[in-house]
């Protein structure tokens, strides 16, 4: 009945202009179209906290040319405190959706994972352009916010009702802006949908002869893992979304609560509940958290394992710690709520689940530690972020255990404890996974070296001075310091300003080794030292037996066979000291996955 | 989902082993899988909505129970589940080379889904006609009937979705475009459709049923 003929060339290679840079239905392209939207979001969202920082460290510092991105908001070029508010929301959402969720997942997992199974494109090629321009959108809907008559929504990214349902009367923004919000969020929504299903049929239906699944490297099984917390915390997100914009549009009041009085008005809704929004967002929101960080995990094994040149101790215990974070990050969600009003038995319920998660984390740090001890790593931009990583994730982690017991989080909560905690973990380490990776695999994307003499400034001056930022935020939090206050004028607040003035300082020269990072990546795309060859680092996975940079189908004429782990380094009796996975080469001194 | 994806891989063979690939895992190929794998997303979409209804409803004093027959919803869950019996019974014809057939049932599966979408239309409009609308209703908290319609009516879309695109299946099985798989995979969202609406019925109607 059917033909059973290949897995064909699903698409031929496209001529036109277009169709090969803007609208391509090239995973790779694909890939570097969300690299550049990712680095545009997170330059946006760097000056954003620049803009912050300034105004905390130096109160009513006038930043010139400010009126011009909101005359309502800056008069004067000083920001007034709901401006502060709007500039934060927008820095946590771009930083969070378009950033954190957007490179290391999407960018990098869109270019390598079909390469990395030996596929010549992902199944739905549509369906992945779409996921492209589908988030472009959502992106342009959230920046249209800017350029209304009251400017972004001043809710936080968390979008906590009442106040993000009850319109303009909560102030400027929580009209239109929340609408453009929650639309834009609905519409990411969609194409993390389109982008998750590829992945997995990828992952399960795309590998090549004898990649069996445990023969996927690291950074597969990390995308791998990530896909499934993206196919159902993002079909969750949405309807939260949805519900919310019809509270604004349609009348109906589902956050809105009876009888609120805000601004001395008494607002019109009807026993909605505002726990709902915070059960509905968190469930979203914790596995989003992973989302952002298991990509990093996967990349960072993968750069110290080729810079290692030995395989992590177990890969399969680095595997399954990575799906346990997956599983329990649906379970911990509460956490986030230990002071919601929600039953306090429902807090212990969480809490117990969170302080579990610690033990796959604290695994998949010993299994680096301990592979990390004795190894001769080969210190390069891409490992020294790698180490980085490890160093944030372990900072920020720490601070998890305090904060993930209800006693000690009602002293925390919504200071800036919490704020210092996930910048260092899931900010400042998904941002060093995403450095890794790109100082990794920039030759094999564009067939040129990035400056390593710059890479390692920018190495050294982002670790000295995200610590700088972020170790200060634990002081203040357990000072007492409330996030999301635009000035200090409490008798208590007034001693910590020089400690902000710090952190402001220690902002702007981080950013500024950021672009540094920016010069180094378009100067090296154009003028860079040309790769030497195909594999420079001298790994052994199959991006790494392809072309520089790949054919349209990745692999040529020829599929890849793989006859080998993905990370067979310093075998035994082998001919040198790495052996790629599709060499025929029989290794004796060694279990191979079956 | 675009019928040009779908397509893409139509001549992929049934279990999508080739000769250079590896065997899909669980021997379910890709566009399979795809559909499996929207159909729990779109239950995670649907669990979402049935939780933000139990909590509203749990945390709502006097909550309204407005229905006062069973009728029309027992007809209408009887119309959805010959609906999944006449969907089966054209995938098996068409699996067995059937093609008129398949195409006969497909479109009986058609029929009768649109029959659904009738008979709720006609429901709502009756309660619209009662003064509910999505945010005033004249049974007691203005929740009930936004939950009400935004729930239904996220299940009629996806009965008006299920509608539209069995109709371009079917048609295009029939001009030799589609074959039994593409044929299969529209049902297991048919299916799934109905299956959805086995959780609506108990939740949002017999709950409401007066005393």
């Amino acid at each position: 009945m059917h033909d059973m003929s290949t897995h064909a060339v699903p698409h031929g290679a496209p001529t036109s202009f277009i169709r090969k840079h803007v609208f391509s239905i090239d995973h790779k392209v694909i890939g570097k179209q969300y690299y550049a939207l990712a680095l545009l979001a997170a330059l946006i969202g760097m000056v954003l906290s620049w803009i912050m920082r300034l105004h905390l460290g130096y109160g009513s510092l006038a930043i010139p040319g400010l009126h011009l991105l909101s005359k309502n908001g800056a008069p004067g070029d000083v920001m007034t405190p709901e401006y502060y508010l709007q500039l934060m929301t927008m820095h946590g959402t771009i930083m969070v959706f378009f950033v954190l969720t957007t490179a290391p997942f999407a960018a990098f997992g869109n270019f390598f994972l079909p390469i990395q199974t030996g596929a010549e494109d992902m199944p739905f090629p549509h369906f992945n352009m779409m996921s492209f321009w589908v988030t472009f959108t959502a992106f342009l809907v959230l920046v249209a916010s800017f350029f209304t008559g009251t400017g972004p929504t001043l809710g936080g990214w968390t979008q906590y009702a009442p106040l993000s349902a009850i319109g303009d009367v909560g102030g400027p923004g929580e009209g239109l802006g929340v609408v453009l919000w929650a639309a834009s969020i609905a519409i990411f929504c969609i194409g993390q949908l389109l982008g998750s299903l590829n992945f997995i049929t990828t992952t399960l239906d795309m590998r090549c002869k004898g990649m069996s699944l445990m023969r996927l490297p690291l950074t597969a099984w990390a995308w791998f893992i990530t896909s499934i917390m993206g196919l159902t915390a993002f079909a969750v997100l949405m309807p939260a979304c949805l519900l919310l914009i019809l509270d604004h549009v349609a009348g109906t009041s589902f956050f809105r609560p009876s009888n609120a009085v805000i601004n001395d008005q008494v607002l019109p809704g009807s026993g909605g509940s505002t726990l709902l929004w915070q059960h509905l967002f968190w469930f979203f929101g914790h596995p989003e958290v992973y989302i952002a960080i298991v990509p990093g995990l996967g990349i960072v094994s993968h750069v110290l394992i080729t810079n290692m040149r030995r395989p992590m101790l177990s890969h399969r215990v680095l595997i399954y710690s990575m799906g346990a974070l997956a599983l329990l990050s649906y379970m911990v969600y509460g956490h986030h709520m230990f002071v919601s009003g929600m039953n306090p038995v429902s807090s212990l319920a969480f809490s117990f689940p969170t302080l579990v998660i610690t033990i796959p984390s604290t695994i998949v740090v010993l299994i680096w530690l301990g592979s990390l001890y004795g190894s001769r790593l080969r210190i390069n931009s891409a490992s020294l972020f790698a180490l980085g990583f490890i160093s944030m994730f372990i900072s920020g982690g720490v601070s998890g255990f305090f904060l993930a017991q209800p006693s000690i989080d009602i002293m925390l909560h919504a200071t800036y404890f919490v704020v210092g905690h996930f910048h260092l973990v899931m900010g400042v380490a998904a941002m060093f996974g995403i450095f890794a990776g790109t100082y990794f695999w920039f030759p094999k994307m564009t067939g040129r070296m990035m400056n390593e003499t710059l890479g390692k400034v920018h190495f050294w001056m982002s670790f000295v001075g995200a610590y700088c930022i972020f170790m200060p935020f634990h002081y203040l939090g357990i000072a007492g310091n409330v996030r999301r206050y635009q000035a200090f004028t409490d008798d208590y607040l007034i001693p910590l300003i020089p400690v902000h003035k710090f952190i402001t300082i220690a902002a702007l020269f981080t950013g500024f080794a950021q672009l540094i990072f920016v010069y180094n990546l378009i100067h090296s795309r154009f003028w860079g030292k040309v790769a030497p060859n195909d594999n420079p680092w001298e790994g052994t996975s199959l991006e790494w037996s392809t072309a520089t940079p790949p054919p349209h189908n990745n692999f040529g004429d020829k599929m890849p066979v793989v006859y080998h782990d993905p990370y067979q380094y310093s075998v035994e009796g082998a001919s040198t000291d790495y052996v790629m996975q599709t060499s025929t080469e029989q290794l004796k001194n060694t279990d191979e996955e079956k | 989902m675009s019928q040009a994806d779908l397509s893409i891989h139509a001549q992929v063979s049934r279990t999508g082993a080739t000769e250079t690939m590896t065997a899909p895992t669980f021997s379910v190929p890709a566009k399979k899988m795809a559909m499996w794998l929207f159909i729990i997303a779109d239950s995670a979409t649907f669990a979402g909505c049935l939780v933000a209804y139990g909590f509203i409803r749990n945390a709502t004093p006097d909550w309204p129970r407005p229905f006062h027959s069973i009728t029309n919803v027992a007809i209408m869950t009887l119309i959805l589940l010959t609906s999944s019996l006449t969907m089966l019974i054209g995938v098996r014809s068409a699996e067995q080379g059937d093609k008129a057939k398949a195409f006969r049932f497909t479109m009986i599966t058609v029929a009768l889904g649109i029959l659904f979408a009738v008979l709720h239309i006609r429901e709502w409009m009756g309660m619209i006609g009662e003064g509910a609308t999505l945010f005033h209703n004249p049974w007691g908290t203005p929740l009930f009937s936004s939950l009400f319609f935004s729930i239904t009516g996220l299940h009629l879309l996806h009965v008006t979705g299920g509608v539209i695109a069995l109709i371009a299946v079917a048609l295009k099985y029939q001009g030799g475009r589609y074959n039994a798989d593409d044929l299969e995979i529209t049902g297991l969202y048919w299916h799934f459709v109905d299956l959805v609406w086995m959780f609506v019925v108990p939740l949002v109607y017999l709950l409401n049923l007066a005393h």
